[in-house]
């Protein structure tokens, strides 16, 4: 299972999404992927050297940093000198080194403290919750929502004005931010199911914590200590700057002062302090970068060749037919085949309303690419409900998708034909594809609650493509709207019409979803497993108006589904899919009746319909002797409902 | 609808005289309500329900009918406010975390989605020791006993060195297998472990699921919303509509011959793979939907359509 | 809607209570004696206990305190402990500037955040990766740095603009213009490395979205599938990363008002702090939050309108 699945109803998707993020892999794992990482190694390298620099500073240069000179104001480089002289003749390059060493030492400091109070109190706040977590992040939210050098001028004051006391207080100023992400990290981990298992697995809590909360916590908080480092490094610069902090001391925020002072004589001087500051904090903010990448993004990362590919292929996103490529290639079984060519000979060319023909999908992957849908062949007469069912995987989403002109921009579609009412529709451009979709293809998705737009209401979203595509007024639109609701079986039309989508359940939101797929009364309609996220009652109920929908208005079908009850509800043909391939195409009785391929009838027996109720455990009981054959006699006498019970 | 249980003679506790290994009794559980003064949400009104040793009870239910928080409540993971359960005799419900710990010996579970009940970050071998060396087995001991699990769910030898990302949605569910069976339990709750799984990997899976319990006779509270998957593997089933039980019994009388007009729905809601079938079981389910919306003109109260069961999306948990 | 934005109203002003009586605490721990500095050091010790009786600071802390706070309830800030002055006409006089580059910084920083991380999002490619080039030196730059470049390239160097100094709008808005425009970009451009980033992930989370494709199935244009439902729909998250960038907006302006001689409330608060005058300090501290609070309801309202979900 290595395809790639951006509809998420097939391969691996989820567990990549679960994994970003979520953990700190082991030590070693790390080091070798962050040095793999050309970003990283180049900040790494970088903070070396700076720190290096910085703490050599006495053996890199004699020049004392503090020492003014009037001879030498604003003077040139000289021996010994090498980046000249201030405004009031101090030696650059040792204020600059010295300088170094205390702003890594300063941020250093704000940073430990940072972590030291965030940390634990966010650990405690997102595991305990309770009373100590609304203290906890109240007082967070009030902390962040005052600059911070307001504070830190105010405590300066108070205080006395050192920069290792400033930078204790920034610390204590930047611990919120560590509190919110840790507490946020600890949040979204017990809340997951793996914690669950092991509290129930007898762990306690301190356990629990270090094994299975901590690893998710370390991650962003060594990311996000990165990232501190750098603004430290740049709010003490500022401090230093307006003169806070002492002036014995040599600092880039400082130089910068002097060079400000000396704006108009020699701007030069702000371009090595400058220079200085920004290169650490943005080497900082890199490192963050790739830590964030090579921690989070454990799923896999396309190589270089793939992106190549994958950037190839944009270009061709759309459907391309395929010249080169015979018309009809269904290798593995010509029978079914046969059934098609046979079908399509006895009907009249004007009933066909789809034709796809040797169509073929296939991702970019590192190794080359991974071919989801892999040369098949469908047709759709008007007025006629044809079952696409498979197992995850199959590719019978990525087939709908591609009709319809919906695959992401990575994916590789081919195809001889892709017809639509005799009118070739493969590789239509964007505008020439939207007045077909909406309008003559209908769509109905499978997650009714993901698939409104949460910001509109329904009526709006119901409305805006009618207006544009039938060119109705707003007032007829809503009225168009309206009645359809109500033919979709929603009671208070009006009401749904002004509400928003997490106002409705789940078994209206997919009715307001079949609604908005036929508003533009289309010729065709395709559902992607259109019932699979309902409730098996409600499922029945959405199946009984799609089936009615299709057959007042004629239209043809096609239903994308895993579950051979639905199919059996509502097709008139079904075409079986595996990995990618049509192995079987037959009406739907002859299907169920005579299922040919050997897949077809694994997947058939493994319905478990039919299966034999297990026995009474202490084999008691008449009551479970004469019940195996119980469901057939339901279907064929129906059973009186209990009439005391209502 | 009847809030009353249906009880049939010869099923259930009537028949066992010794106390069955886990009780719940009158259980309640009620979740705090979303905004400032709202009445807490009763998930759980009033539910009783037992199981016997190497028995499986299926609970079947819809969306919110408040099946799995039973399952939680049952693991020690839902708010309990009333009622309570049994464990081999003793209470379980509101004891304190060390004895609840006490009792992951014999109480463990299967969740529904393979992909969020492994740790990501372990291999399967971690996951698989983590309960072993919490109950003070050795470390050398427990890569033993690893071994013989990854045996009994079916899966290579190798798996242990692998992270769950590595394996396939069945191979996951597998693994939460074995680690709910590390310790020897005697009741697993299983939370919808089929429901995220393809057609042929449900049925190896639930096969897996009734030979393992022929072999070691642990019992299981099995909660699914399929009724054809609570047919194939429980011996009793008990049916929940919004936090109650309305009918309980043998597994082949409830899933065939069901009384309860909400069985009967949700019987007859479930398609046949078989077109044929199909036919006369929608025809059936038409005719009871008029017949009950008749029954409810005639009694004034007009318990829903749809919409009345998946109004509460929001509580299943 | 409406109890949103009475409880939003009620824990900005809970904020700037707590703000203030924190300050007032963190004023008074220092042993400064405050009536020695403004006596002069040569005055006697009569002089300094009168001047002290004067200020009121033989009271006990805790009376000063309620009195503070009583008055400052009605509006009246006290007056200057070195001139004398109320308190609100020394900040009424200097707000305007302020306002002026903290208003016109988050507007330009506003458009600029949408307009790139729009663009990132949707070209992908080369400008994805200079975009995100830019957000890391945007975010390596402190705002006091690419004040001091501005002004060294553009007042002192091509003398496009003002190096110093602040001309009332009512004046000529040309020159109310010039004198804020270096001042307002060296605020705004951190704050665009920061939301444009945040706009481009947004926007990139919810073109992957289901209802995105649902849309496009339903073949609307790419301008309303783009402008209108998933620019609304990336809105709110970038909105709370604008909010909390214009609380560093404000403490940026600090430092950007004393490269660019502009005498505001900003370089008011570092004046005032460091000579010790508490009225002063005090009162800038609470105009200043009361500005975040205000801003920050603004935006909480217009996530209220992009956010359906949180009206109620």
């Amino acid at each position: 299972m290595t395809l790639p699945s951006p509809d998420g109803t097939a391969g691996v998707a989820p567990d990549a999404a679960a994994l970003v993020g979520v953990a700190l892999p082991k030590r070693a794992h790390l080091v070798r992927r962050l040095l793999k990482d050309p970003t990283a190694v180049v900040s790494i390298v970088l903070l070396i050297v700076i720190a290096a620099a910085s703490f050599a500073a006495p053996l890199l240069t004699s020049a004392d940093p503090a020492a003014p000179s009037l001879a030498n104001t604003l003077g040139p480089p000289a021996p010994g000198h090498p980046l000249g002289f201030d405004g009031v003749g101090r030696d650059i390059f040792a204020r600059l080194l010295y300088g170094g060493q205390v702003s890594l030492i300063g941020a250093l400091i704000a940073v430990l403290v940072a972590v030291a109070i965030g940390v634990p109190s966010g650990l405690l706040a997102g595991y305990a919750k309770g009373a100590f977590d609304a203290v906890a992040s109240w007082t967070a939210n009030l902390t962040m929502a005052i600059p911070a050098i307001v504070i830190l001028l105010v405590v300066m004051t108070a205080l006395g004005a050192s920069t290792s006391t400033a930078m204790i207080v920034f610390g204590v100023l930047m611990s919120p931010g560590v509190f919110r992400l840790v507490r946020a990290s600890v949040v979204a981990v017990r809340e997951e199911l793996y914690v669950d298992a092991a509290r129930v697995s007898g762990l306690s809590d301190a356990r629990i914590m270090r094994r299975h909360i901590l690893p998710v916590v370390a991650a962003p908080t060594i990311i996000q200590a990165a990232q501190m480092f750098g603004i430290a490094i740049m709010i003490q610069a500022g401090l230093q700057f307006l003169g806070i902090g002492s002036s014995a001391e040599s600092s880039w925020g400082s130089m910068l002062s002097d060079a400000f002072s000396n704006i108009y004589v020699a701007p030069q001087l702000l371009v090595w302090p400058g220079l200085a500051l920004t290169i650490t904090v943005s080497a900082f903010a890199l490192l963050g970068n790739a830590l964030r990448d090579s921690l989070g993004a454990t799923a896999i990362k396309p190589s270089r060749a793939a992106r190549r590919k994958a950037r190839a292929a944009k270009s061709a996103a759309r459907v391309t037919p395929s010249a080169k490529t015979p018309a009809i290639v269904l290798s593995d079984d010509a029978a079914s085949d046969d059934d098609d060519a046979a079908a399509d000979a006895a009907t009249p060319e004007a009933d066909v309303l789809l034709v796809v023909e040797n169509l073929r999908v296939a991702y970019p992957t590192s190794g080359g690419e991974s071919v989801v849908v892999d040369g098949i062949s469908l047709t759709v007469r008007k007025g006629e409900v044809v079952g696409l069912v498979g197992e995850s995987g199959s590719g019978k989403t990525q087939t709908a998708f591609s009709i319809l002109g919906l695959l992401p921009p990575e994916a590789q579609v081919t195809a001889h034909t892709i017809s639509f009412d005799g009118r070739q529709i493969a590789g239509l451009g964007r505008n020439a594809m939207n007045e077909l979709r909406g309008r003559r293809i209908g769509y109905v998705p499978q997650e009714p609650m993901s698939n409104l737009d949460p910001s509109f209401r329904i009526g709006f979203q119901l409305v805006e493509p009618m207006r544009q595509h039938l060119g109705l007024s707003k007032a007829q639109a809503k009225a168009k709207a309206l009645g359809l609701l109500a033919r979709v079986g929603i009671n208070d039309p009006e009401r749904t019409f002004a509400a928003y989508p997490h106002e409705i359940s789940g078994g209206m939101a997919q009715r307001v979803l079949i609604a908005g797929a036929v508003s533009c009364d289309p010729e065709l309609l395709i559902a992607d497993e259109p019932t699979t996220a309902l409730d098996v009652t409600v499922q029945a109920e959405v199946l009984d108006l799609m089936r009615s929908l299709q057959a007042e208005r004629e239209m043809g079908m096609i239903l994308v589904t895993h579950n051979f009850g639905v199919v059996a509800d509502i097709c008139d043909r079904v075409a079986v899919m595996q990995t990618g391939k049509i192995v079987e195409t037959a009406p739907a009785r002859e299907l169920f009746a005579n299922p040919q391929h050997p897949y077809t009838r694994m997947l058939l027996d493994s319905t478990l319909e039919d299966s034999v109720p297990r026995r009474a455990l202490a084999a008691v009981g008449a009551a479970a002797t004469g019940s195996t054959a119980a469901d057939t006699t339901l279907a064929t006498d129906p059973t009186t409902p209990t009439g005391e019970s209502a | 609808m009847s809030a009353v249980t249906q009880h049939r003679p010869g099923a259930g506790r009537s028949a066992a005289t010794d106390e069955p290994l886990l009780v719940v009794e009158n259980l309640v559980v009620e979740y705090p309500g979303k905004g400032f003064r709202a009445p807490p949400f009763q998930a759980l009104k009033g539910v009783s329900l037992s199981i016997r040793a190497g028995e499986t009870v299926g609970l079947v239910g819809e969306s919110g009918s408040g099946k799995t928080t039973l399952g939680r409540a049952v693991l020690g993971l839902a708010p309990v406010t009333g009622g309570e359960i049994r464990y081999a005799g003793d209470r379980i419900s509101g004891i304190n975390k060390k004895q609840r710990r006490a009792l992951s010996d014999d109480l463990q579970v299967v969740f529904q989605d393979p992909y969020t009940s492994l740790n990501p970050a372990m291999t399967v071998n971690d996951i698989l020791t983590e309960p072993l060396l919490v109950a003070g087995v050795s470390r050398t001991d427990a890569n033993k006993r690893v071994r013989d699990l990854l045996d009994q769910v079916k899966l290579p030898q190798d798996a242990g060195q692998r992270l769950p990302r590595e394996f396939s949605g069945g191979q996951r569910q597998r693994i939460a297998i074995a680690r709910a069976l590390s310790r020897d339990p005697k009741v697993i709750v299983c939370d919808e472990p089929v429901s995220a799984l393809d057609l042929s990997n449900q049925a190896r899976v639930l096969d897996l699921f009734i030979e393992i319990q022929e072999r070691t006779g642990v019992a299981y509270l099995f909660i699914t919303h399929d009724l054809s998957v609570v047919r194939h593997i429980s011996h009793r089933v008990a049916v929940m509509y919004h936090g109650e039980i309305v009918e309980s019994g043998d597994a082949g009388a409830v899933t065939s011959t069901p009384e309860h007009p909400y069985t009967q729905r949700l019987l007859l809601a479930a398609p046949v793979p078989d077109p044929v079938r199909q036919l006369q079981r929608r025809a059936d389910r038409q005719r009871l939907a008029t017949q009950l919306a008749a029954q409810d003109e005639q009694a004034g109260a007009g318990v829903g359509g749809d919409e009345a069961h998946s109004t509460d999306p929001s509580r299943e948990a | 809607m409406l109890s949103f934005l009475l409880r939003r109203i009620g824990s900005g002003l809970a904020l700037i209570v707590v703000i203030a009586s924190l300050m007032f605490v963190l004023m008074n721990m220092t042993g400064q004696n405050v009536a020695r500095n403004i006596a002069g050091q040569t005055a006697s010790e009569e002089q300094v206990a009168a001047k002290s009786a004067e200020l009121g600071l033989d009271q006990p802390v805790v009376t000063r305190y309620l009195d503070w706070i009583g008055s400052a309830i009605q509006g009246d800030l006290g007056s200057s402990w070195f001139t004398g002055q109320p308190v609100t006409d020394t900040i009424g006089a200097k707000l305007p500037v302020t306002l002026s580059i903290l208003l016109v910084g988050l507007l330009v920083g506003t458009i600029f955040s949408v307009i790139i991380g729009v663009a990132a999002a949707v070209k992908g490619g080369w400008v994805d990766r200079a975009v995100q080039l830019l957000a890391i030196i945007g975010f390596a730059l402190p705002s006091f740095l690419i004040a001091l470049v501005l002004a060294a390239i553009f007042a002192v160097k091509l003398q496009i603009f003002p190096a110093v100094g602040y001309v009332e709008l009512a004046e000529s808005f040309s020159g109310w213009a010039k004198s804020i425009t270096l001042p307002a970009i060296a605020l705004a451009i951190g704050a665009i490395a920061a939301t444009a980033q945040q706009v481009r992930g947004s926007m990139i989370d919810v073109l992957k979205m289901d209802y995105v494709r649902t849309l496009r199935s339903r073949g609307l244009s790419a301008r309303s599938l783009l402008f209108r439902h998933a620019l609304r729909n990336a809105a709110p998250p970038a909105l709370t990363v604008l909010s909390l960038q214009f609380i560093g907006l404000v403490g940026g302006a600090v430092v950007v008002e004393k490269v660019f001689g502009l005498y505001g409330i900003g370089t008011l608060v570092f004046s005032s702090s460091s000579s010790g005058d508490q009225p002063l300090v005090l009162g800038v501290v609470v105009v200043m939050v009361l500005i975040i609070v205000l801003v920050n309801l603004l935006m909480d309202v217009a996530y209220g309108w992009l956010n359906p979900k949180v009206r109620v």
